[in-house]
């Protein structure tokens, strides 16, 4: 279920402006991936060209290749809704559908591949995402209610229970945590070490504690200067950018020197 | 003795009390109208309502008189929604969601145009250019679905039929709903769109899934509007609908409006006539309240998966 990502010579373009220059990397599947950096310095854009979501923006578009197990997500013939719902995303605002209830949110993506699932089925899929997202002994009892109407902490994991209905490939999340407290924050967390058996994780993240706390590997992101495209400064084990980074401009970073 | 500091001094107060009186003078003066056209409508259609029945015209009592025009009035309007609603909505949607940006903004300033089109000149142009236009349309109805009551022959040859007029309607509607919905359709969150196209949605589910249930309580505020206005729209109706007594069939002439009924006889009105005139005037005023109490109802309804909380 878990895949491999490969990304070779990533530029990413919004019109004219080069947003993101040349990233090379590898994701491990089955393994937690953090992208740090400073604001502005790429990493949402490129973390939407993992599943093509930043084909919503007009004008934006991509060179290079992102490869999903050998699979070409930019090859010829690929639809980018196929691409989506092998690979879920989770927004640093959770999202879960106002005019749903907590069980039609985590049925959204279920139905759109237009299975007709039985009732029994729903139910149980139901439960086990819930689960799997931590939140099923919180809204067990009011699953006909709103999704709008849990705390954000618990929309945000009803967001992430709706991504692995699914049953995805890779799940992508863009500063989950960002509008959470810290109890929902640690909630989250703990969901993010539990979905790693299964899944292929990549999170950006604004908080190095964060990254070091989820993540084996990281990516740190920077830009020269305003105008400049973002770049992949160093990639390797969260430990070694934390503790033995070998750029210095990673060192200040993580030792909150700028940023 | 000491001044306390935290007591307001200057302007401020008196400039806050000005603008809390003409509030509330607005506000009274909204309801003294309202009293007022409500309580004319009411004393002058009275004798109307406790006219003998042979006085009123037909000769059976205000009732008898009223009830075949009021039909008249929600058959015009259905056709007019059933038309314009659907219509309206795809356009709202291929200008909000499809249309490349600069298609859209020509495409949003025609329909602002249409809007902009005084109710005479749509009138003028049914029944100049629409009626004729769609006789042969009427005629092959006529032979080819006679058998359905309302497309029962023979079918009327100046084309100025109920059907021609809930057209023209639709068309006078159609950019009202088209206008409301779009703003409605732009103001749907990226947030929710973004969700539904992240899990695979393609655009059209993802419409489905996070525009059109977002909107919902939108569509149907424009299509109310939409309504209003095709119940009580005046000149088309007049200058389109060759009237007549009330008729199933929507190709024939006959059928009248409440609102033509009140125009075209209003002129030469006078006494127990005008009167009823007024009375009916009274009974639209009655439906178009009923529609949008239901309206409101229907909203409110779903107001707890409204996303408003
Ligand atoms: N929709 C957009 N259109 C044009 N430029 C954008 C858009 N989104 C982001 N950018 C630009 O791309 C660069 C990277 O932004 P972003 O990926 O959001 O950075 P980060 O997530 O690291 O803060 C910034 O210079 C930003 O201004
Ligand atoms: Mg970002």
């Amino acid at each position: 279920m878990s895949k491999r990502i490969s990304v070779k010579d990533l530029n990413v373009f919004y019109g004219d402006f080069k947003a993101v220059e040349d990233v090379t990397l590898d994701i491990a599947p089955r393994s937690v991936t953090a992208f740090i950096g400073p604001s502005g310095c790429g990493k949402s854009t490129f973390l939407r060209t993992l599943n093509r979501m930043h084909e919503v923006i007009p004008g934006a578009r991509v060179e290079g290749d992102v490869l999903l197990d050998g699979d070409n997500l930019y090859g010829p013939g690929v639809d980018p809704v196929t691409v989506r719902s092998r690979i879920g995303m989770v927004f640093q605002r959770a999202n879960p559908f106002p005019t749903m209830s907590i069980r039609d949110n985590v049925l959204a993506g279920v139905k759109l591949n237009n299975k007709r699932i039985s009732s029994s089925d729903a139910d149980d899929l139901v439960e086990r995402s819930l689960r799997g997202a931590n939140l099923w002994k919180e809204v067990k009892d009011r699953l006909q209610k709103p999704g709008s109407g849990l705390s954000g902490g618990q929309q945000q994991r009803l967001c992430i229970a709706r991504a692995i209905a699914v049953e995805p490939e890779v799940i992508l999340m863009d500063e989950p945590c960002s509008a959470l407290d810290p109890i929902s924050t640690m909630a989250i967390e703990d969901l993010i070490a539990e979905l790693e058996k299964d899944y292929t994780v990549v999170i950006v993240t604004h908080n190095m504690q964060q990254a070091a706390r989820v993540s084996e590997r990281t990516a740190f992101f920077n830009i020269a200067g305003a105008g400049e495209p973002g770049r992949l400064i160093e990639y390797s084990d969260t430990t070694d950018i934390f503790n033995n980074p070998r750029e210095k401009s990673t060192e200040d970073y993580v030792s909150g020197r700028f940023g | 003795m000491s001044t306390n500091t935290l007591a307001r001094r200057g302007s401020g107060r008196s400039s806050d009390k000005a603008f809390h009186l003409a509030t509330l003078a607005a506000g009274c003066l909204i309801l003294v109208v309202l009293f007022s056209v409500a309580a004319f409508l009411l004393v002058q259609s009275i004798p109307a309502f406790q006219a003998q029945a042979e006085e009123v015209t037909g000769g059976a009592g205000f009732w008898s008189y009223i009830w075949p025009i009021v039909i008249g009035t929600l058959i015009a309007a259905a056709i007019a929604m059933a038309l314009a609603t659907p219509v309206g909505i795809f356009v709202a949607l291929f200008i909000s969601h499809f249309a490349p940006r600069r298609l859209a903004l020509g495409f949003g300033y025609l329909i602002d145009l249409l809007a902009a089109i005084p109710s005479v000149i749509y009138g003028a142009w049914g029944y100049i250019f629409l009626a004729p236009l769609l006789t042969t349309a009427y005629d092959w109805l006529a032979a080819n679905l006679g058998w359905i009551p309302v497309f029962a022959g023979p079918a009327s040859q100046t084309g100025r039929t109920m059907l021609t007029a809930g057209i023209v309607l639709a068309v006078m509607v159609l950019p009202i709903i088209t206008a409301l919905t779009r703003e409605i359709f732009l103001q749907t969150p990226k947030l929710h769109e973004e969700a539904a196209l992240a899990m695979g949605a393609t655009q059209w589910e993802m419409i489905k899934m996070a525009v059109l249930p977002f909107a919902r309580p939108g569509i149907i505020s424009a299509a109310m509007l939409g309504l209003g206005r095709a119940l009580g729209e005046t000149m088309a109706i007049a200058l389109v609908l060759s009237p007549g007594a009330l008729t199933a069939s929507l190709i024939q002439s006959g059928n009248q409006t409440i609102a033509a009924e009140i125009a075209l006889n209003f002129p030469e009105a006078y006494n127990l006539r005008l009167s009823e005139l007024i009375a009916a005037g009274l009974v639209l005023f009655v439906i178009t309240l009923a529609v949008n109490m239901l309206a409101r109802w229907v909203i409110s309804r779903h107001k707890e998966f409204s996303g408003a909380n």
